[in-house]
């Protein structure tokens, strides 16, 4: 996909670039508010990467323009600036996602990527199917090869947001800010130890394993090898 | 030169209250003499009005002597009344020819013919006396002049109006001297202020305003500034204790993320070193972040920085919740997670942060109870109790080797580490970001014995009825002030 990212240090611009290019992705790059705005207005791009603080003109100012201008773009923010008001500000202003500095790239390839993927007609989905893994939203139901599999609320929306992203890497952080509406530090990996749980449930007995562990960035639902 | 700024200084010392009682003094003495001035003139008035009626009645009764017997018995009656002693003064003249009968020989200047105000010149001692009289024809040709002199009734009027102005006068100055005394006062007092927040500036943060403890306005003023003095003394204290915590906490990951670099780069391995290398190096960097994140909360939370964004919360399904998160990490432990949250307690809370809290109690107890044997002999307690309707309580009791009775308040005091958290994982900031939270919903943190274990015990808001931050005194709050 195609990705825009505004930040005025050159270094970190530079190696976003390099990295999302090499994750497969086209990046270009802009240094001030007022470039980016211009560069975001004209090219199709898939997902904005918006650091907050700007030369010129701040990044939420930058968000603010484009959605005044109807566009839907995904904007991920970048902020030095972590407490949940700060937070709380970037998204009102009309981004989509909200992340950390210093954050590590898996991180944000992550978060990005299923940035990209929002941005595709959302259709309203009742199921969906991984393989031989069914999960019925209405009734609450999953499935392994026609087995049902008794699952517990909370692994059930863990497991639903997974097959939402299937095929894509979901951080540890972005599960607890989405199945759990946690934005702080659990000090420990709580959520390696939900997703063994999960796995136990799913995987266990079966000759394919559909929930991977990707090193350093974190877990994916999808067919096939990891 | 020295003692000429002294006195400079001193005289600068008195200078606003001399101002002061000057300007004072500039308003009142008008006010007292024009207060006199009405006084004597009033009385003056009064008085004349007296004399003319009595005058009036006098020659009613002139008349009845007239009527009665004819000039002779008036004649005789004005002279009887003019040889008696006393104020009035009288002249009567029987027309053409006869010489006037009276104590007034001349008819004084100034008479008008009904009669009015004039001068006399007074018997005894010659001097002009002021008088008051009336002037009534006689038939025949003649006229009756009945007056008083005035001269005692001026006096007295005159008297009055110097009592009147001294009085007002003494009064003022009394009223300026205790206006100056007390303007002195309270500006030695405003000068107090001053100079302690002079030292203050100069660098003397346990510098305080004197009190007298009066518990009048400019009293009440120095015991807020006083506490103002007290929370930016707290607030330097804690940047400087983030500043020397930082530096430790940070320096020592520090050195070992470069020393892994360096070990790196020196192994002959080669590449495969380098990428292991790396991979530590980025683990290092990581817990790094989150000390340094921490920290920079914990600071945060200390200034009060944080706008608490507060949301009515259940905490009990908060509590319940987080809980349920470690739910597993416990089981994994061969611990067990009790809840007795009970009913939904609601309090305005910012539901990140209690939940963060939480987290860290739980996490804790966790961590230090999989390592104690004794663990196995009951379940890690999470409890929720509504104290009062502002008062929560959130507890979380662990069977694990406790903190010492003598370390335990020293451990939730800010950026304190008790010596046994350095070993373990995590930042170890745990319990004082916990402590951070508590203070800034109004509550607070506590270690209790579990006999054995650790109770930790959050509270969060605080009594209705709990004293305020700056005690007013019993005579101002008797005052209604």
């Amino acid at each position: 996909m195609r990705v825009l990212v505004i930040e005025d240090d050159r270094e970190t611009a530079q190696f976003l670039q390099k990295a999302l290019n090499e994750s497969g992705h086209t990046a270009d790059t802009a240094g001030d508010g007022d470039s980016g705005l211009m560069m975001a207005r004209d090219g199709a791009y898939d997902v904005l990467v918006v650091d907050r603080m700007l030369p010129k003109r701040d990044g939420l100012s930058v968000i603010e323009v484009l959605r005044g201008e109807g566009a839907r773009t995904p904007v991920l923010i970048l902020s030095a600036l972590g407490t949940v008001d700060d937070r709380v500000k970037g998204l009102r202003s009309g981004g989509d996602d909200y992340l950390t500095k210093p954050y590590a790239f898996s991180e944000l390839l992550a978060r990005v990527e299923a940035l990209g993927r929002r941005a595709e007609p959302e259709t309203q989905t009742t199921r969906y199917v991984v393989g031989d893994l069914v999960l019925d939203r209405l009734s609450h139901k999953v499935t392994r090869a026609g087995e049902t599999l008794q699952l517990q609320a909370r692994e059930f929306r863990l497991l639903e947001y997974l097959m939402r992203h299937v095929g894509q890497v979901v951080t540890r952080t972005m599960l607890l800010e989405h199945v759990w509406d946690y934005h702080f530090d659990p000090q420990t990996n709580v959520i390696d130890v939900h997703i063994s749980r999960l796995r136990s449930k799913i995987d266990k007995g079966f000759p394919k394993p559909l929930l991977h562990t990707v090193r350093g960035a974190g877990y994916v639902v999808r067919e096939g090898d990891g | 030169m020295a003692d000429g700024a002294h006195v400079a200084g001193l005289g600068r010392h008195f200078q606003a209250p001399l101002r002061m009682a000057l300007m004072a003094a500039a308003l009142l003495m008008p006010a007292a003499a024009l207060f006199a001035y009405l006084i004597g003139s009033q009385v003056d008035q009064l008085l004349s009005d007296r004399t003319l009626e009595t005058l009036r009645f006098e020659l009613q009764t002139l008349r009845a002597e007239l009527d009665r017997g004819g000039v002779a018995a008036l004649t005789t009656a004005v002279v009887k009344r003019s040889d008696s002693a006393g104020a009035g003064l009288y002249r009567l003249t029987i027309g053409e020819g006869h010489s006037p009968v009276g104590n007034l020989e001349d008819m004084p200047d100034g008479v008008q013919s009904a009669g009015g105000v004039f001068k006399v010149r007074n018997a005894k001692d010659q001097s002009w006396h002021a008088a008051v009289g009336l002037v009534v024809p006689v038939p025949g040709g003649g006229s009756l002049l009945v007056a008083r002199d005035m001269e005692d009734q001026r006096a007295f009027a005159e008297t009055l109006r110097r009592a009147a102005f001294g009085s007002v006068a003494v009064l003022s100055l009394i009223a300026l001297a205790i206006g100056w005394l007390a303007s002195r006062r309270d500006l030695k007092r405003i000068a107090g202020v001053t100079a302690t927040s002079r030292s203050i500036m100069a660098g003397d943060l346990a510098r305080r305003i004197p009190r007298d403890h009066s518990g009048d306005e400019l009293d009440l003023l120095s015991a807020n500034l006083n506490v103002m003095l007290a929370r930016i003394e707290e607030l330097m204290q804690s940047l400087r204790e983030v500043s020397d915590n930082i530096a430790h906490d940070l320096k020592t990951p520090l050195t070992r993320l470069r020393n892994r670099a360096e070990a790196a780069l020196r192994d002959e391995r080669g590449l495969a070193a380098y990428r292991d290398g790396l991979e530590k190096t980025i683990e290092e960097a990581d817990g790094l972040i989150q000390t340094f994140n921490a920290l920079l909360l914990i600071a945060r939370l200390e200034a009060g920085a944080v706008d608490s964004t507060r949301v009515d919360c259940d905490l009990a399904a908060l509590v319940t919740d987080v809980a349920e998160l470690y739910q597993p990490v416990a089981d994994d432990a061969g611990l067990e997670i009790a809840i007795d949250a009970g009913q939904a307690v609601h309090q305005p809370v910012n539901k990140q942060l209690i939940g963060q809290a939480v987290a860290n109690m739980i996490d804790n107890a966790i961590k230090y109870s999989a390592a104690t044997p004794t663990a196995s002999s009951g379940p890690i307690m999470v409890t929720v109790r509504s104290r009062s309707a502002d008062v929560v309580e959130i507890a979380v009791a662990d069977r694990g080797p406790g903190i010492a009775e003598a370390d335990r308040e020293r451990a939730t005091k800010r950026f304190v580490r008790l010596e046994q958290s350095r070993s373990r994982p995590g930042t170890g900031l745990g319990l004082s970001l916990v402590s951070a939270v508590a203070r800034l919903h109004s509550g607070g943190l506590r270690l209790e014995d579990n006999s054995p274990g650790l109770r930790v015990v959050l509270t969060l808001g605080r009594e209705a009825n709990a004293p305020p931050l700056v005690e007013r005194t019993p005579a101002v709050d008797a005052a209604g002030v």
